[in-house]
């Protein structure tokens, strides 16, 4: 079910998920004091190549791991023998583009 | 001691591969008594066609081995007063093994898992013999599986084994770290627990190091091998 380079990736994708997730929490705190709308939000990350790299490379990690969990979850939980390959390049591509799609929107 | 004390109410599962349920016994309290002696009691004295495996009854032979009121164990080394529970007892054949019959697990697909962690000598008997000094850490390492009964205790209290059966299990992952780290191996063991049912699908919960009547410790080994496996991958070595 997970064989060696599927635990690695897992793995490099949650060290590289870790800082980012602590950015992204402090900035949520940042943002919201003293209120917050969106175009305060959007007048920042528009056009910011550094947020787009920084949400860009989260979605890449997250939609990774999040695949390579649920082929588990599928697997061990579900029984689900055949067909894990395929879903778990279905999720990994489906998360990529849905967040890579809201990570285009905003900046 | 009251009179209710002084008998055990037993429920054993009987059946085969195909189909089975618990049967009710009631059994005479005896000082010392071990599941073993309950389960042979009943065999001699209540029902003869009950099926149960045993050899040693010291706990050297890891044959022994079933689910006693959902935990495995090794009957012979447990006593009754220790897993009773308000005077009664539930025994079942092992979990994650198919059953032949009554208490006796096919222990077949425990082997085959083995398979890999076979001894390939890295010398014949016309080469010097290895050098290896007891202290030295690799030589320690290899102590984890040295001690194995391969009683399958820990394969039964495997919830990783209970979802993928593919999955090499504690067991036989504790033998290829001890290969691993027995400098008299030839083989390489670590691609043998690299594929899709290897090392790394196990989750770390420790049920088997829990329940292991060894005091071994498969967890530790396994996050071992998954740590050599990745280390090869970046260094090369
Ligand atoms: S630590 Fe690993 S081998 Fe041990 S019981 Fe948990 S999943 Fe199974
Ligand atoms: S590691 Fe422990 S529980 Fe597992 S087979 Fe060996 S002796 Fe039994
Ligand atoms: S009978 Fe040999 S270990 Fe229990």
């Amino acid at each position: 079910m997970i064989n060696r380079p599927l635990f690695i990736i897992q793995r490099l994708s949650a060290l590289v998920m870790v800082p980012l997730v602590f950015g992204h929490l402090a900035l949520m705190i940042y943002a919201v004091q003293g209120g917050l709308s969106v175009d305060e939000i959007l007048g920042r990350t528009q056009g910011s190549w550094f947020w787009f790299c920084y949400y860009g490379v989260f979605v890449l990690a997250a939609s990774v791991h999040g695949a390579i969990g649920l082929r588990t979850i599928c697997g061990e939980w579900l029984g689900l023998r055949r067909g894990l390959d395929m879903l778990t390049w279905l999720v990994a591509a489906s998360l990529t583009c849905l967040g890579l799609w809201a990570v285009v929107a905003v900046t | 001691m009251s009179e209710a004390a002084q008998e055990l109410t037993v429920s054993v599962w009987r059946g085969d591969a195909r189909a089975g349920a618990f049967q009710g016994f009631r059994v005479p309290r005896f000082d010392s008594q071990t599941v073993l002696d309950v389960v042979s009691w009943i065999q001699q004295n209540a029902d003869p066609t009950l099926t149960y495996r045993f050899a040693c009854r010291v706990g050297m032979c890891g044959s022994c081995a079933m689910m006693v009121n959902g935990v495995p164990r090794w009957t012979c080394r447990t006593h009754v007063s220790k897993v009773v529970e308000a005077g009664a007892l539930t025994v079942a054949p092992l979990r994650n093994l198919p059953v032949i019959k009554d208490l006796a697990a096919d222990m077949d697909p425990f082997f085959e898992k083995w398979a890999g962690s076979v001894h390939e000598p890295s010398a014949s008997r016309d080469d010097e013999i290895a050098e290896i000094r007891p202290d030295d850490p690799k030589r320690a390492a290899a102590s984890s599986a040295i001690e194995c009964i391969n009683c399958a205790v820990c394969h039964a209290a495997c919830d990783t084994v209970a979802g993928n059966p593919d999955y090499l299990g504690p067991a036989a992952l504790t033998r290829a770290w001890t290969l691993f780290n027995d400098t008299r191996h030839g083989g390489d063991v670590l691609e043998v627990v690299s594929g899709a049912g290897g090392c790394h699908n196990c989750h770390s919960m420790a049920s088997c190091t829990a329940n292991c009547p060894n005091e071994l410790d498969p967890m530790s080994a396994i996050a071992g091998l998954k740590r050599a496996t990745v280390r090869r991958v970046f260094r090369r070595d």
